[in-house]
């Protein structure tokens, strides 16, 4: 049985060992199945979408054709290393396997492969600093950046001051969840506010005891680092047990239609953050309809167009394409590698103006990336949910980060980082 | 023909109890071993090591561990993701507190370690059996992960509570690490398999194993005859965990390189490493290695099969996968409820009296 079986997976390797058909390569780690799936469809249907795009109006970039072979790692981190070893060898140019885990699993993967790993707004925080992390990128913001805004904006609802007051903290109870407990901490000492934690395991279908907790201690905001099901879930118990909505505020992973349409009207003021724009009120979306939408060509079941997280795995493609164009500029030659890449990361310059001419005016903040700074300028904005309208509005202006706090924790993580891996600066 | 005792004589008692009494028995456990330390490791490449090779490996130990405590000594347990992630952070505790010593002793620590939490958490068997007894080791399941999330002790006070495997090496040769090259990854799993497949195969022969034995099939005859309970099942428990902690420890370090407690090591995983005993067959470890090999590599193939080969859309292609999985799991079951060491069983029976079955 066990030789047959053995025989039987060398023959269909042997199969999937075809030519990669483009010369650039960005895999698309997804998630399509699980617990999270209702979260992973529209992201990865906007990152395959906006390389569609780009190939069809364009052909490609600068004359290259991009594929994104997909590969379904169900949120799962021994799935994605498989997906990673898989997709690898086809000349894969960067990866983006919108799973803290899996970063987690790949960041020294990538730093041995050398190839470049961009994580916007998830992943390994400390990532930011250049010094430390060479292949790998997380602008625009990270989770420290998340977790700053969401207290700004709540010292901007309370007039300035918020000693005293108590908010709690909902997460889910995996690194990803973990990671803005250290900067909230920091926080509550530096305003004086008073910060309770309370743990979601994974899928997170199960909340009735944290949503009890939240009842009886009244907090006076809730703050949440959902993901999948668990955000679902959270809504609608803050819903039964009538929190009111505008004081519970989810990070960017915590904001999607999926995430609010379950709980019906009563969703209706909730807030999520965004370091992008969303809605359909984009230049870019009539190219979309015309060569993608109306040709056939749009990934998975074509209805998530203009989600809030098709923006984000449109943003995610639009950055990666953009750091491909600055590749090619800087190499000279159109079919770059997974070095030239990197640089092209490294320098990447995305202006108001080019924003523009992409079709995506203000859709987000201009990055100007640098050897050292990987990390953007971490600042977004406050969505709220209009359950009416069925659509996501702007509560407030691009809020920035309290970089007074977070690079402290930054350097002092990456440093454990490059003490463990014998890591020198990597600037200099 | 060729598979047969007779005209293969042993003249003392060694030979005459060998692992492998019939001749090409023996030869194709050489074979294998050849093949396995001597061939596959010259071909191997990083996607056949990380996605296929080490995993398997690595299951096939846990499912070595978990046969002896389920197939031999009759203790149910769904403690065996909390086992594994005893090893895993003991493996690492001991990695960043000691970085001068190798590898290898810390993986035999970590074991060590797992089997002195399987023993405690095996206390409850010599009071409680079957159901009740698997109640008991879901609380260490839960227990375990529960700690390991809790305490930030245990994972070093890092941001995130992942823990990230430092970079060692063995003989001067990276085993943990990114640097470490897909025939590294793979010797190291493979000798650490065989040792406790020797180990657990020897074991199983002697005294304790069929104490666990006697235990299993009726524990109150056991105990009329004269075989102590507590030191049985509790001996049981202990070599099983130490395998499973070993696992674990390698899970860790060398297979993922960074882990999660609740991801890694869930619920989930004790179940998995519980189907491939089931599958592969209890109280044989032949069966451990048949069934973490149906559960490793079916869903790599099918994968490979459906979206590379066939071209399907990776979500019909995981959901038709888990499907098959499951068809597959319950067919076996119906046809062959001994496991696909019962059809090893059977078609040995058959080969020896080939070519006159009658």
């Amino acid at each position: 049985m066990k030789k047959t079986l053995t025989a039987l997976v060398a023959a269909a390797m042997t199969l999937t060992t075809a030519p990669a058909f483009a010369e650039l390569v960005v895999p698309n780690l997804s998630y399509r199945t699980g617990p999270y799936a209702a979260n992973g469809i529209p992201y990865a249907d906007g990152f395959n979408d906006y390389f569609t795009l780009l190939n069809e109006r364009d052909g490609g970039i600068g004359g290259e054709m991009v594929a994104t072979p997909e590969c379904e790692t169900a949120y799962n981190t021994e799935k994605g290393v498989e997906c990673y070893e898989s997709t690898k060898g086809e000349g894969a140019l960067a990866y983006n396997p919108l799973s803290t885990g899996i970063t987690y699993q790949l960041i020294p993967k990538v730093t041995a492969d050398g190839i470049t790993l961009y994580t916007p707004g998830y992943g390994r925080t400390s990532a930011a600093n250049g010094k430390v992390f060479k292949w790998v990128f997380n602008f625009p913001a990270n989770y420290w950046d998340g977790a700053s805004v969401a207290i700004k904006h709540i010292i901007d609802q309370e007039g300035g001051d918020i000693s005293g007051k108590k908010i709690a903290l909902v997460y889910h109870n995996s690194a990803y969840g973990k990671e803005p407990i250290r900067t909230l901490e920091e926080l509550a000492k530096k305003h004086g506010f008073e910060l309770s934690t309370l743990p979601v395991d994974h899928p997170g279908q199960e909340q009735k005891s944290q949503w009890l907790q939240i009842r009886r201690d009244k907090p006076d905001y809730v703050l949440m680092w959902g993901w999948g099901v668990m955000n679902q879930v959270a809504i609608q118990e803050a819903v039964n047990i009538r929190f009111p909505m505008d004081h519970f505020i989810g990070v960017w992973w915590s904001g999607s239609e999926n995430d609010v349409a379950p709980a019906g009207d009563k969703a209706s003021g909730y807030k999520a953050l965004s370091f992008h724009g969303t809605g359909m009120d984009y230049p870019v979306y009539a190219d979309l309809k015309q060569y993608v939408v109306d040709a056939g060509k749009a990934s998975g079941a074509g209805d998530q167009v203009g989600t809030m997280l098709y923006s984000r795995g449109m943003y995610a493609a639009m950055i990666i394409s953009e750091a491909i164009r600055k590749a090619q500029e800087m190499a000279g030659k159109s079919n770059v590698n997974a070095a030239e890449v990197r640089d092209g990361f490294e320098n990447l310059d995305l202006t108001e103006a080019r924003l523009e001419e992409l079709g995506l005016p203000n859709f987000a903040q201009p990055i100007k990336a640098s050897c050292e700074n990987h990390g953007g300028p971490g600042s977004a904005k406050v969505f709220q949910w209009d359950a009416g309208a069925k659509k996501w509005n702007e509560a407030s202006d691009w809020i920035e980060s309290d970089k007074d706090v977070l690079n402290p924790l930054i350097e002092e993580d990456s440093a454990a980082f490059a003490s463990e891996n014998n890591i020198t600066d990597q600037c200099n | 023909m060729f598979y047969r005792e007779a005209g293969d004589f042993k003249t003392s008692y060694r030979e005459d109890s060998q692992t492998f009494p019939i001749k090409f028995d023996r030869l194709r456990y050489y074979a294998v071993l050849v093949v396995a330390f001597g061939i596959v490791p010259l071909f191997i490449n990083d996607y056949w090591a990380n996605a296929v090779a080490v995993p398997f490996l690595i299951y096939a130990i846990a499912a070595i561990g978990l046969n002896i405590l389920v197939g031999y000594a009759g203790q149910v347990s769904l403690g065996t993701g909390g086992f594994m992630a005893v090893g895993a952070y003991a493996v690492y505790k001991l990695m960043t507190a000691f970085p001068d010593v190798n590898i290898f002793f810390h993986v035999i620590i970590a074991g060590f370690i797992t089997a002195a939490v399987g023993v405690i958490f095996g206390l409850p068997s010599l009071r409680i059996k079957g159901f009740y007894l698997a109640v008991a080791t879901l609380a260490a399941q839960f227990f375990l992960v529960w700690l390991f999330n809790k305490v930030p002790w245990f994972y070093n006070y890092s941001a995130s509570g992942q823990i990230n495997a430092p970079e060692r090496t063995v003989f001067g040769v990276f085993v943990t690490g990114a640097q470490t090259s897909a025939m590294a990854k793979y010797m190291f799993c493979l000798v650490m398999l065989t040792l406790v497949a020797l180990v657990a195969r020897n074991l199983t022969r002697g005294t304790v194993g069929r104490k666990w034995m006697a235990i299993r099939d009726m524990d109150i005859a056991a105990e009329i005859i004269g075989v102590n309970p507590l030191t049985t099942k509790l001996s049981a428990f202990a070599v099983s965990s130490f395998f499973i902690g070993i696992a674990g420890a390698l899970f860790f370090a060398v297979y993922l390189g960074a882990a999660e407690v609740g991801e890694a090591f869930g619920i989930q995983k004790s179940f998995l490493i519980l189907f491939m005993v089931i599958i592969g067959g209890l109280g044989s470890i032949f069966g451990s290695f048949a069934g973490a090999a149906f559960l490793v590599l079916l869903p790599v193939f099918l994968k490979n099969v459906l979206v590379g080969t066939l071209g399907w859309p990776t979500d019909l292609a995981a959901h038709i996968e888990l499907m098959i999985v499951g068809g597959l799991i319950v067919a076996f079951l119906i046809a062959e409820p001994h496991g696909l060491a019962q059809l090893w069983r059977v078609a040995k029976e058959k080969l020896r009296l080939w070519p006159f079955p009658h």
